[in-house]
C-alpha cells in the first residue's frame, strides 16, 4: 500500500516544488516593491486588481481610504510651516492628508509636481506614465538619477517618493493612460495633474476629466516658455474651449526640436502642484478662466483671461 | 491704429485681418490660438476677422511639451 502511494506521488514533488518556488518569488518581489498591481484596460482603472497586503507582516492592508486626515504629533512638526499659513492651518493640512491626486505624466512637469505634492503631505498620489527613463531625460526630469536609466518611470518615481516621504501612499498605474482605462483611473482621485508631453494626451485628459466633472491642472512647456491653466468643469473654460483640437504635427514646434530647460518645466510643475494644494485645502484663487504664461528667458509672467466657448463639444456633453 | 497685442501697445499702419496681423508679426497661424477682446477666434475666420482700433489681441502659443 505504502509502496503504491509512493509510486503514485513520486512524480509530484518536482512539480509542486516548482509551483511553490514560483508562488514564493512572485509574493516576495511584490512585497519588496510594494507595487499596487494595476492592469491597464479595466474599466475602473484596475483599482480592484491584486494588491500586496502591506510590506511587512502585520502592516495594514492598503486602501484608498487609508488616510482619515488626522494629524499625528510628527505631522504637526513636519508640516509646521504649512500649518502656520494664514487660511491654511491644521484643517488645511488635514484636507491634504485626506486628498487624492493623480499625476499623469512623470517628465519635466510631473517631476516637481509629484515631489511637491508628496512633500506637502497629500495623502494619496497616483502616478501614471508608460515611458522608461532615457539618459536625455535627466537634464530636466529630477525624479530620476543615473541609476534609473532604462527603468519604468512610474516605478522609479514611486520608489523615489516612497524613500523620501514614507507616509504618502503612492499608487502605480502601470502603462499609459488611455481612453479605455482613463475614466476608471481618474474616478479614483479628487484632482488630476495633467503633465503629459503631447497634445493627444492633453486633450484626452481634458475630455475624461470634463466628462467626469473632475478638476485638473494643465501645463505645457517648450523652449523657454510655459503655460498653465486649471479646469474646474462647470466653473470655467476647459482646455478644448481654448485650444480646440490636436494641431497638425507640422504646425507646432516640439521640445524635441526646440529644446527646453528643466527650470522652465520646474516652474510650471510647481504651479500645478500649487493648484492641487489650493483646491484640496480650499484656499486662494485657482487659475480657472485664466492662462498663466511664463517666459523664462525674460522672466516675464502674464495672465490671459480665457472665455468659455459656448460651442465646445466636450463642455456641451457634460 | 492702436491695438494691444499680448499686453503691449502696438501701432498698426493700416487696418488688417487677424491673418494679416499674424503675418506682420511673423507668427505661424497654425501654431497659435488668437483671442480678440476676450473671444477665441476660429482659425478658419482669421482671413475675414478684422482688427480694429483699441482691440485687445492675445496670441497664445500652442505648446505640447511636458
Amino acid at each position: 500500500m505504502a509502496e503504491k502511494a509512493l509510486r503514485f506521488f513520486r512524480p509530484f514533488p518536482f512539480g509542486f516544488g516548482l509551483f511553490y518556488f514560483w508562488y514564493s518569488m512572485v509574493n516576495l518581489v511584490s512585497k519588496c516593491l510594494d507595487v499596487v498591481w494595476i492592469t491597464p484596460g479595466y474599466g475602473n482603472g484596475g483599482a480592484h486588481a491584486r494588491r500586496p497586503m502591506g510590506r511587512f507582516p502585520g502592516e495594514a492592508a492598503f486602501s484608498m481610504d487609508q488616510h482619515d486626515g488626522l494629524l499625528s504629533e510628527e505631522d504637526r512638526l513636519r508640516y509646521q510651516r504649512s500649518i502656520l499659513l494664514e487660511g491654511f492651518g491644521p484643517e488645511g493640512q488635514r484636507k491634504l492628508r485626506a486628498g487624492r491626486v493623480l499625476v499623469v505624466g512623470l517628465g519635466g512637469l510631473g517631476s516637481p509636481a509629484l515631489y511637491y505634492l508628496a512633500a506637502a503631505g497629500v495623502g494619496t498620489i497616483g502616478v501614471v506614465d508608460g515611458d522608461r527613463v532615457d539618459l536625455s531625460n535627466l537634464q530636466r526630469q529630477i525624479l530620476y538619477g543615473d541609476g534609473d536609466v532604462g527603468q519604468s518611470k512610474a516605478l522609479a518615481a514611486a520608489d523615489r517618493i516612497r524613500r523620501c516621504y514614507g507616509s504618502v501612499a503612492i499608487i502605480v498605474h502601470e502603462g499609459r493612460l488611455t481612453a479605455e482605462n482613463g475614466v476608471g483611473m481618474v474616478s479614483l482621485y479628487d484632482f488630476v495633474i495633467e503633465a503629459t508631453d503631447n497634445f493627444e494626451s492633453k486633450f484626452l485628459v481634458n475630455d475624461i476629466c470634463v466628462g467626469l466633472g473632475k478638476p485638473f491642472s494643465h501645463a505645457a512647456v517648450s523652449g523657454y516658455y510655459g503655460q498653465a491653466m486649471t479646469v474646474v468643469p462647470g466653473a470655467g473654460p476647459c482646455y478644448r474651449c481654448v485650444f480646440g483640437n490636436v494641431p497638425s504635427r507640422d504646425a507646432v514646434i516640439s521640445p524635441d526640436e526646440e529644446g527646453t530647460l528643466g527650470m522652465v518645466a520646474g516652474s510650471l510643475g510647481a504651479v500645478q502642484a500649487m493648484e492641487a494644494i489650493k483646491y484640496l485645502a480650499g484656499v486662494g484663487r485657482l487659475l480657472v478662466g485664466r492662462l498663466f504664461t511664463w517666459d523664462g528667458l525674460t522672466s516675464t509672467a502674464r495672465e490671459v483671461t480665457l472665455p468659455v466657448e459656448p460651442s465646445c463639444p466636450v463642455c456641451l456633453k457634460s | 491704429m492702436q491695438i494691444t497685442v499680448n499686453g503691449q501697445s502696438r501701432d498698426l499702419p493700416h487696418s488688417a485681418t487677424i491673418a494679416g496681423l499674424l503675418e506682420l508679426l511673423g507668427v505661424n497661424r497654425k501654431a497659435v490660438v488668437v483671442e480678440k477682446n476676450l473671444k477665441i477666434i476660429d482659425r478658419a475666420l482669421f482671413d475675414r476677422e478684422l482688427v480694429q482700433e483699441g482691440d485687445r489681441i492675445e496670441i497664445i502659443r500652442l505648446v505640447g511639451g511636458g
